[in-house]
């Protein structure tokens, strides 16, 4: 087809065609897929036990954590070794919101993602400068830095000791009990998750990329290179702080050592395994790392009678596992887990007749 | 009498000891096709790299539609309507080409991370209605068949096209193009330039092109300006930079030769 002129041809015909064709779930077997999961995950009280239940909790707050670091780290292409300690900023706001202000944890919640952002966007700064290697060593000042004011701003968090909270309630519902809490958390993550999957498929997503694959290519076409950094930094910490707040939430105080770098990692190894860029895998990332230290030590309690150094040995190991997971993850499958698995998938599927 | 788009001041570039460019001055008038020739490290990308914001300038002025543009960051210029392309093409190679056209359209596109994070409403209503414009230029460059491809496995004929798509998905006022038939066969040439005339001609885009083939910049351009050294060495109609003796002994002396 020819243009006679050039923006006034041809509307209204494709409508629908395009809508659908920027769904997130385009087919009809993954919106199937997605039903059932969802259907799993609001039947999971029922299915499993306590102890699994706050697991999964636990889970749900690291995966909305994972997911706010893939916007800024897999979309965005600026690396953060601060991660924890935004997250750390949203715990202690919301702890001492709520314990020294004595604010609503609803009320509560959002500030401390808010506080959470805006430290983020400022530890963001020297993105304005700063690329790579040498971004994630600002990043790590962040933390550093963090991790000091935790421990010494006494006042605030409550030093060493840190802070205890009471548990938050929902009307006449607490969220002491496993069940609510299960809820509010997965509630709060799954809006997180369509949240992340909707911006990644609109304009300040698709400018993410493009800073992450050809900034000056993306400053030519009128993306404000600095502006977007900012905004994806502190778009990450809200995820952080939410998280954060939720984490205090559920472990009821908050210490210095729920935020350190070890977690920091922990956030950057969900999201490779996971995959960059993959806002779904940063779920199945943080599944993956927050239960391979629970299916390790379950292992070295059942080696305990043949090899008693192992429990030892194995939780000396985790960093540094955790550290080799993310190189070799980097090196054979940098799309991550969901990448591995279809990979898997494909295997089986060709069975019987795969080389 | 045709209006000036653009006005070049003066224009000097440094790099250490290295002179670039040299008090460059040149005119672009509305609507018309200008070519930039000169042998290679004459600095003619570097002049668009400065247009467009790539470079700081160590001296003299820009003006875009009267306005001094100077210091002006890169996204503004390219909000106040100048596209480019690159020699080297600048794709998002892990993006497909729609997403890579859609981002053209960033400047057009409001939604920020609430209302995209939101989507169904304001954001979905955009996407939509700029996607229709997208299809648009799809159609008009002919590559409906890869809109859907990853942009790194494409040809490099193919690339070329859809940086090009890009930079007309902002609409621009100005269109700057550094090579776009370098390392393309005869047959992808004429395309180019077929599509490089409607440009001018249907959309009304003024465009200023740095090409090689000289052959070519005598077909498309309006007027042609020769750089050599980071100098302007000449300026004028095509015919008359074919007849210039500067010209002749400083470029294209080879050239014409060979074609006599
Ligand atoms: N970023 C840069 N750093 C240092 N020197 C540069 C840079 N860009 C261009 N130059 C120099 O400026 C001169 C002009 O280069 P360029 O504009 O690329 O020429 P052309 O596009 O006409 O081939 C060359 O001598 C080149 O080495
Ligand atoms: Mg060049």
């Amino acid at each position: 087809m020819r243009l006679r002129f050039p923006w006034t041809t041809n509307c209204g015909l494709f409508f629908t065609r395009y809508e659908e064709d920027q769904a997130f779930l385009p087919s009809r077997a993954a919106k199937i897929k997605v039903l059932c999961l969802f259907a799993l995950l609001l039947a999971l009280p029922w299915l499993v036990g306590p102890y699994p239940l706050r697991i999964a909790s636990q889970v749900a707050i690291m995966a909305l954590g994972a997911v706010g670091l893939n916007l800024l780290t897999g979309f965005a292409g600026q690396i953060s070794v601060g991660h924890a300690a935004f997250m750390g900023v949203g715990a202690y706001a919301v702890g001492a919101l709520t314990t020294k202000l004595g604010l609503s944890f609803w009320l509560a919640l959002p500030l401390g993602g808010l506080a959470a952002a805006l430290v983020g966007a400022f530890f963001g700064l020297p993105s304005l400068r700063l690329k790579g290697l040498y971004l994630a060593i600002a990043t790590l000042a962040a933390q550093v830095i963090l991790d000091f004011a935790f421990v010494r701003l006494e006042p605030i968090t409550g030093g060493a000791a840190g802070l205890v909270l009471t548990p938050p309630s929902l009307g006449p519902l607490s969220l002491a009990d496993d069940t609510v809490f299960y809820y509010v958390t997965l509630a709060l993550t799954m809006a997180g998750v369509i949240f992340a999957l909707n911006l990644s498929r609109s304009r300040v997503g698709r400018a993410f990329m493009a800073i992450r694959d050809r900034d000056l290519a993306a400053a030519m076409l009128g993306v404000d290179l600095f502006g977007y950094k900012l905004r994806a930094f502190f778009l990450s910490s809200f995820y952080a702080g939410l998280a954060g707040g939720m984490l205090a939430a559920y472990t009821r105080v908050v210490t210095p050592e729920q935020f350190t770098l070890d977690v920091s990692i922990q956030f950057l190894a969900m999201i490779v395994i996971g995959g960059l860029g993959d806002v779904l895998g940063s779920v199945y990332g943080a599944a993956f790392v927050s239960l391979l230290p629970i299916a390790l030590s379950y292992l070295a309690q059942a080696l305990q009678g043949v090899l008693p150094q192992m429990v030892n040995l194995l939780s000396a190991c985790q960093t540094a596992l955790f550290g080799l997971v993310i190189i070799l993850f980097l090196i054979f499958e940098p799309q991550g887990l969901a990448k591995l698995w279809r990979h898997i998938k494909d295997y089986f599927r060709l069975w019987p007749f795969s080389y | 009498m045709q209006q000036e788009l653009l006005v070049v001041e003066n224009l000097s570039l440094h790099f250490g000891g290295v002179a670039a460019l040299t008090n460059i001055d040149l005119t672009v008038r509305k609507g018309e096709i200008l070519a930039i020739i000169g042998p290679n490290g004459a600095g003619k990308t570097s002049f668009l790299n400065c247009i467009s914001g790539l470079y700081r300038p160590s001296g003299g002025r820009i003006f875009f539609e009267g306005r001094d543009i100077t210091r002006l960051s890169p996204h503004r210029r390219a909000a106040l309507g100048i596209a480019r392309t690159f020699q080297n093409i600048e794709l998002f190679k892990h993006m497909t080409v729609l997403d890579n056209i859609m981002l053209g359209r960033h400047v057009h596109l409001r939604s920020g991370i609430l209302a995209g994070g939101i989507y169904w409403g304001l954001a979905q209503k955009e996407e939509v209605r700029h996607r229709r414009r997208v299809e648009e230029i799809i159609d008009f460059l002919e590559i409906e068949f890869i809109r859907n491809r990853v942009v790194g496995s494409l040809s490099y004929g193919l690339q070329k096209r859809v940086e090009l798509a890009r930079a007309l998905a902002l609409e621009p006022k100005l269109l700057l193009l550094d090579e776009p038939m370098a390392g393309m066969n005869v047959e992808e040439k004429e395309d180019m330039a077929r599509f490089i005339l409607d440009i001018a001609e249907e959309w009304g885009v003024t465009l200023v092109l740095i090409e090689h083939d000289m052959g070519v910049v005598m077909d498309l351009s309006d007027r042609v300006a020769v750089f050599d050294f980071g100098r302007k060495i000449a300026e004028g109609l095509p015919e008359e930079i074919k007849q210039n003796p500067r010209v002749v002994e400083a470029y294209l002396g080879g050239q014409l030769a060979e074609e006599a």
